[in-house]
C-alpha cells in the first residue's frame, strides 16, 4: 500500500502515453499529454510527502512541527502554469495545422509537399 | 503508418517502460519516508531567514528565484508563441457577428446566469489581489493569485458578453501588463545585483515574519508574478475567442 | 497513508482513464476538468495547499476552455471547407 502513490504516477504515465500514440485527432494527443504531465506531479509530491507531516505553512504551528518536503512543492506549482501554456501554444499549433492542412488526423498530416 | 500498426509497436515497448517504471520505483523509499535534507534544512531555517511563514512561496521568490525567473519566461514565450500563431492571416477580416459574439444562444443562458456571472467579477478580483498579497504568509502567491485574477474577465463571457469582456480586459492593456510583470521580476533580481552584490538577494528590508509586509522582496515579486500570469492567460485566451467567434475568412 | 488520500489517488486513476478512454475530443475537455478537482483533492491531502490552488484554476477553467475554443474553430474551419466545396 506504500507504493500506492508511485504506481498511480506510473499508471497515469502509461495511460497516457497510450492515448497520445493511439490517437487519431491532434486535440484527443494534447489532452492525453496533459494526463502525461499530471502523473509527473503525483511522482514529485508523492516523494516528498513525510508520514505525519504538515504543510510547509509555518503561519501557525511551531517551526520545528514536521513538514513535508517544500521543494516538490515549488517544483509542480510553477510547472501546472507553465504547462497550461505550452498546451496553449500547442492548440494553436493545431488549429493552424487544420487551416493549413484540412485534416487533424496525424497520419494526414506527414510531408510538407506544398 | 497506420493506428493499428503504431499500437503493435507500442505494446512491446510499453511493457518493457512498465517494467522499468516498476522495478525503478521499488528503489523509491516508501511513501512518506522522505530521506531529503535540503528539504528538511530548510523547514528548519526558512522562517528566520526570510521572515516569510508561507515557506513554498518564499523557496519560490527568495531562495530559488532564478528558477522562478526561467519559468516565467518560458510562459512568457509560449504566450509569445500563440499570438504569432493565431494572428490574422492575410485575407481574413473580423467580422464581429453581432448575434454571436453578444449573446449565447445555449440552452440555459438567462438573465439569472448574467447576473451570476455579474456578481462573479469582483468577487473574483478581490479573491485574486488578496491571494496575490497575502502570499508570504498563507497559502497563495504570485501563481496562484494571477490565474484567478485572469479567470475573472471569463465569468463575463460565461455569462454570455464576449464583447464586454474586452472592455473589461483591453488588448493593449493585457499585453503591456504581462510584459510589464515579466520585466519587474527581472528588474528585482537586477535590484538584488546592484544592491546586495549577488542577483536575486534579497535587498529589501526583511520585516517581521508574520505581518502583511513581510519577506522583502516577495510581496513585490509576487505582484510582478501576478501581473505576468494574469496578463500571459488573458492574452492567450483572447487569441482563442478571437478565432473561433470573431475572424472569418475572407479572401484567400 | 490517510483514507483519504487513498480515495483520492483511487478517484485520480479512474478520472485518468475517463479522460484517455473518452471517445471525442469534446467530451475529453469536460472529463479533464473533473480530472482537475480529483487532482486537486489529491494535493491537499498530500499536505500541499499551494499546488492545489494553482491546479484548481488550471485545470477546470483554463485548459477546457481552451481546448472548447480550439474545437469550436476547428469545427468553423471544417464547415467552410465543405461550403466551398460544392
Amino acid at each position: 500500500m506504500s507504493f500506492l502513490p508511485f504506481a498511480v504516477a506510473a499508471w497515469l504515465f502509461l495511460l497516457g502515453l497510450y492515448g497520445i500514440v493511439a490517437s487519431q485527432h491532434l486535440v484527443r494527443t494534447i489532452i492525453c499529454l496533459a494526463v502525461v504531465q499530471s502523473s509527473t506531479y503525483v511522482l514529485l509530491l508523492g516523494v516528498g510527502y513525510v508520514s505525519g507531516g504538515q504543510a510547509p505553512i509555518f503561519a501557525d504551528i511551531p517551526q520545528t512541527t514536521k513538514a513535508v518536503d517544500p521543494v516538490a512543492q515549488v517544483l509542480v506549482l510553477v510547472d501546472i502554469v507553465v504547462e497550461a501554456t505550452v498546451s496553449a501554444l500547442l492548440l494553436a499549433l493545431a488549429v493552424q495545422a487544420h487551416k493549413r492542412f484540412g485534416s487533424l488526423d496525424p497520419r494526414e498530416l506527414r510531408a510538407l509537399r506544398d | 503508418m497506420s493506428r493499428r500498426a503504431r499500437l503493435c509497436l507500442f505494446a512491446p515497448a510499453g511493457a518493457v517502460f512498465a517494467l522499468v517504471l516498476i522495478v525503478g520505483m521499488t528503489g523509491l523509499p516508501p511513501f512518506g519516508r522522505y530521506h531529503g535534507v535540503y528539504g528538511r534544512a530548510l523547514n528548519g531555517v526558512g522562517v528566520t531567514e526570510s521572515h516569510a511563514t508561507d515557506l513554498v512561496t518564499a523557496l519560490n521568490f527568495d531562495f530559488r528565484a532564478f528558477d522562478t525567473l526561467g519559468e516565467e519566461f518560458i510562459l512568457f514565450s509560449s504566450i509569445l508563441g500563440v499570438v504569432l500563431i493565431l494572428r490574422q492571416l492575410r485575407g481574413e477580416r473580423p467580422e464581429p457577428r453581432e448575434e454571436e459574439a453578444e449573446e449565447h444562444h445555449f440552452a440555459g443562458a438567462s438573465e439569472a446566469l448574467r447576473a451570476l456571472g455579474l456578481t462573479l467579477v469582483p468577487s473574483m478580483i478581490a479573491l485574486g489581489v488578496y491571494i496575490v498579497a497575502h502570499g508570504q504568509l498563507t497559502p497563495g502567491g504570485g501563481f496562484q493569485g494571477g490565474i484567478v485574477l485572469a479567470a475573472a474577465p471569463l465569468a463575463l463571457f460565461i455569462a454570455g458578453r464576449y464583447m464586454r469582456m474586452k472592455v473589461l480586459a483591453p488588448q493593449m492593456l493585457i499585453e503591456v501588463g504581462e510584459a510589464l510583470g515579466a520585466a519587474a521580476y527581472a528588474l528585482i533580481g537586477l535590484g538584488g545585483l546592484i544592491f546586495a552584490g549577488v542577483f536575486f538577494k534579497n535587498f529589501v528590508g526583511l520585516g517581521i515574519a508574520g505581518q502583511l509586509l513581510s519577506g522583502g522582496q516577495i510581496p513585490i515579486a509576487s505582484v510582478a508574478v501576478s501581473l505576468e500570469v494574469s496578463g500571459a492567460f488573458l492574452v492567450g485566451w483572447t487569441q482563442f475567442f478571437d478565432q473561433a467567434l470573431l475572424i472569418r475568412r475572407g479572401g484567400r | 497513508m490517510t483514507v483519504l488520500q487513498i480515495i483520492a489517488l483511487v478517484v485520480v486513476a479512474l478520472a485518468g482513464a475517463a479522460v484517455v478512454l473518452a471517445p471525442e475530443p469534446l467530451r475529453q475537455a469536460l472529463v479533464l476538468g473533473i480530472f482537475g478537482l480529483a487532482l486537486t483533492v489529491l494535493f491537499f491531502a498530500f499536505q500541499a495547499p499551494d499546488v492545489a490552488l494553482s491546479e484548481i484554476v488550471v485545470s477546470t477553467v483554463g485548459m477546457p476552455v481552451m481546448v472548447l475554443l480550439a474545437l469550436r474553430k476547428i469545427g468553423q474551419q471544417e464547415r467552410e471547407r465543405a461550403r466551398r466545396r460544392e
